[in-house]
C-alpha cells in the first residue's frame, strides 16, 4: 500500500531504508543463512574441518530422545504458562472492569510486573519456592500434604519455572482484556440486562465470546513469550535441570552450541526453531485479516 | 454499571484485592527479605515484619554486585536499542509509504520476513557475525586480489585480514537487537492513516520531502515514539541471552545477568536478603519507565496488536 499522493526522488527512498536493510542483511539474514548453511554441516569443535553431510543432523536430531523430550517439555511448559497466566489476567480484567471508581489505580498496581525482567521474577520465584527457605514451599508442604522439592523433583521444578514465568506475564494479558472490555459497546451489555441476564450470564454470553479475538492473539503472543524470553528464567532457576527436566528447546540450543560445542546439531536446533516460529507467526497474521472484518 | 448488585460488588473489590495481593506478593516479600539480617532471613518462615538492614544489605550488594556499573551498562544498552529502533524504522517507513521507487515492494517485504523472529532462533551464527562483522566481506577481499595489488604497490608482502569484532561493546549489545521490524510495521500503520492532504499542502507548499518529515510528520508521531519508547526499553533492558553470550568481561555485564552471582548457591550461605535487594534495585529503572509513562505504554501496547 502506499499514499495516493507521494514524492518523487531518485535516490532520497534509498538513502531511507538503508539503515535498516544494512542492519537486517548483517545480523539476520546473513546469521539466518549461516545457520541454515551450517545446520547440514558437521564441524569439529573448533570449526578446523567442516564436512556436508545432508540431513544428518536433523536425523540424529529427530531419532535423540533428549531433543524429544525438551520438545515435549517445551510444549507442556508453554501450555502451562499461556493457561494460567491468561486466566488470571481474564479474572483480574473482569474484577477490574467492575470496579469502575478504582480503575485506575487498580491499573497501576497491576501493570508494572510487565517491566520485571523473566530473570528476575525467577530469582523471586526461586526463593518463594525454595525448599530450605521458601515460605510458598513450606505453604504447600503443610497444607496440601506434598513433598515439595524442585532441586531434585522435576516436576516441582517445572511448576517453579511455570510460576516465575506465568507471573509476570499475568498483566501483559490484563492489559489486553481490559482494553477488550472496553471497547465492548456498553448499549451490548444494558440491552441484555433490560432482558434479565444476570452479570454472569452477561459475561458468558456476550464478554467472554466478543473477546475471543483478544484470546487468540494472546494465547499466540504468550506462546512466543514462553518459548523464547523465558530463556532468563531457565537460566537463572534450573538451568534445564534437574536431570534436563526443564531444559525446554531455546535453552538445549544455548547449551549444545555454546556450552557443548556442537555447532551442527545446535544449528539444526536453530532452524527448526525458526520454521516452528514462522509457521505460528503466519497463523496469527491470517487470524489478524480476520479480525478486521470481524470488528468490520 | 447497569444494575446495582451490592454482593456482587463485594465480591469483585475481594477478589480484586485478592489479585493485586498475588501479583504484587513476590516484590512485597522480596522487599522485606531485603531489609533482614542473615539470621532471620533465613528462618521458615521468614517473618513479615521489616528489619533495619536495608542499607546494609543494598551497600552489600552495590559493591560485590558491582551494580552500579552494571545498571549503567544495562540504561546504556535499552537506550541504544531504543533509540537505534525508533530512528531507524521510523526513516524506513517514511520511505516505504511516502516514495514510489522501484524495489519498495522488495524492500518491504525483506524487512516485513525478520518481523518477530527473535535473536534467540539464531543465536551462534549472530555471534560469529558479531565476533567479526566484516567476515562476511573477506571472500569479496580476497576475490579482487587485493591483497596481490597492495603487495604490488608497496614492495611487500601484504596480507589483510579484515576484523572488527563487536564483543563486549555496548555497539555488539545493540546493534544485532535493533534489527527488527516491528516498529517498522507499526509506524507504516499509523503513516497509513495520516491525512493525504497533509501531503498534498506540503508538496503545493514546495516544501521538501524532509521538510515535511521534519515539520509535520516528525510531530504527528509523538504520541507513537512515546508509546514505543516504553516498550522498547523494556524490551532491551530485560534482554538476557545476548548479554549473556556477548560479553565475557564483567565490566560489560549488564544488570539482570549480573544478578545470577548473587543467587546463593548450596554451599554459600543463604544470602536471599542480599540477592533479593539487588533484584529489587536492578528491575526499578523499567519499573518506574512503566509507571511513569502508563498510559503511552499502554497506548503502544495495544497497538502493536495490529
Amino acid at each position: 500500500m502506499i499514499k495516493r499522493s507521494f514524492f518523487k526522488s531518485s535516490y532520497l527512498p534509498y538513502l531511507l531504508i538503508l539503515p535498516q536493510l544494512i542492519i537486517t542483511l548483517t545480523f539476520f539474514y546473513w546469521p539466518a543463512l549461516q545457520g541454515l548453511i551450517q545446520s547440514f554441516h558437521l564441524s569439529d569443535p573448533f570449526g578446523m574441518q567442516s564436512r556436508f553431510v545432508w540431513f544428518y543432523n536433523y536425523i540424529e536430531l529427530f531419532t535423540d530422545p533428549l531433543y524429544l523430550r525438551s520438545i515435549f517439555i517445551t510444549f507442556t511448559f508453554s501450555l502451562m504458562v499461556a493457561t494460567v497466566s491468561i486466566f488470571l489476567g481474564l479474572f483480574i480484567a473482569t474484577m477490574a472492569s467492575r470496579a469502575l471508581k478504582a480503575k485506575a489505580l487498580v491499573r497501576t498496581m497491576l501493570i508494572w510486573p510487565y517491566a520485571v525482567a523473566p530473570a528476575i521474577s525467577g530469582i523471586m520465584w526461586l526463593f518463594l519456592l525454595h525448599p530450605s527457605y521458601g515460605v510458598v514451599a513450606l505453604g504447600i508442604k503443610r497444607w496440601l500434604g506434598v513433598e515439595w522439592n524442585p532441586v531434585l523433583n522435576g516436576a516441582d521444578a517445572m511448576v517453579m519455572i511455570t510460576m516465575a514465568a506465568a507471573w509476570k506475564q499475568i498483566s501483559y494479558n490484563f492489559v489486553f482484556f481490559l482494553a477488550g472490555m472496553q471497547a465492548i459497546p456498553k448499549s451490548l451489555i444494558e440491552a441484555a440486562a433490560i432482558d434479565g441476564a444476570s452479570p454472569f450470564r452477561r459475561f458468558w454470553t456476550i464478554t467472554f465470546p466478543l473477546l475471543s479475538p483478544t484470546f487468540f492473539f494472546l494465547s499466540v503472543m504468550n506462546i512466543i513469550y514462553s518459548f523464547f524470553e523465558t530463556f532468563g528464567v531457565i537460566h537463572t532457576v534450573t538451568q534445564g535441570g534437574p536431570g534436563g527436566s526443564t531444559n525446554i528447546l531455546v535453552y538445549k540450543v544455548y547449551q549444545d552450541g555454546f556450552v557443548g560445542l556442537n555447532l551442527g546439531s545446535s544449528s539444526a536446533q536453530s532452524v527448526v526453531l525458526m520454521t516452528l516460529i514462522i509457521l505460528i507467526t503466519f497463523l496469527q497474521f491470517r487470524f489478524v485479516e480476520k479480525k478486521v472484518q470481524y470488528t468490520g | 454499571m447497569v444494575e446495582k448488585t451490592p454482593l456482587l460488588d463485594i465480591f469483585t473489590y475481594v477478589f480484586l484485592m485478592v489479585g493485586i495481593f498475588i501479583v504484587g506478593f513476590p516484590i512485597l516479600y522480596s522487599l522485606i527479605a531485603a531489609t533482614l539480617p542473615l539470621d532471620v532471613v533465613s528462618q521458615v518462615p521468614m517473618p513479615l515484619i521489616p528489619g533495619d538492614q536495608f542499607f546494609v544489605n543494598m551497600h552489600q550488594a552495590w559493591t560485590r554486585g558491582d551494580l552500579g556499573n552494571q545498571i549503567l551498562n544495562s540504561i546504556v544498552m535499552a537506550s541504544g536499542i531504543t533509540v537505534g529502533k525508533i530512528a531507524i524504522s521510523m526513516i524506513g517507513a517514511f520511505s516505504i509509504v511516502y516514495f514510489d521507487y522501484r524495489f519498495r515492494a522488495v524492500a518491504f517485504a525483506s524487512v516485513f520476513c525478520t518481523l518477530m523472529l527473535p535473536v534467540e532462533v539464531r543465536i551462534l551464527p549472530t555471534y560469529e557475525i558479531a565476533a567479526n562483522v566484516l567476515g562476511p566481506l573477506q571472500p569479496v577481499w580476497d576475490f579482487l586480489h587485493i591483497d596481490g595489488l597492495l603487495s604490488w604497490i608497496s614492495g611487500h608482502d601484504v596480507e589483510v585480514l579484515l576484523n572488527w569484532s563487536l564483543l563486549d561493546s555496548y555497539q555488539g549489545l545493540i546493534l544485532p537487537l535493533v534489527a527488527s521490524a516491528t516498529c517498522t510495521f507499526l509506524f507504516r500503520q499509523f503513516f497509513l492513516t495520516v491525512p493525504e492532504e497533509l501531503c498534498e499542502a506540503a508538496k503545493m507548499d514546495g516544501a521538501s520531502p524532509m521538510t515535511f518529515f521534519r515539520k509535520i510528520l516528525f510531530p504527528l508521531s509523538k504520541t507513537n515514539i512515546a508509546a514505543l519508547v516504553v516498550i522498547e526499553f523494556v524490551y532491551g533492558y530485560n534482554q538476557y541471552l545476548w548479554p549473556l553470550l556477548i560479553t565475557t568481561n564483567p565490566k560489560m555485564t549488564t544488570a539482570v545477568i549480573g544478578l545470577q552471582n548473587l543467587i546463593p548457591q548450596a554451599d554459600d550461605l543463604p544470602e536471599w536478603n542480599v540477592a533479593l535487594g539487588a533484584a529489587v534495585l536492578v528491575m526499578l529503572p523499567p519499573v518506574l519507565v512503566v509507571l511513569f509513562m502508563q498510559r503511552w505504554f499502554v497506548k503502544g501496547l495495544i497497538e502493536k496488536e495490529k
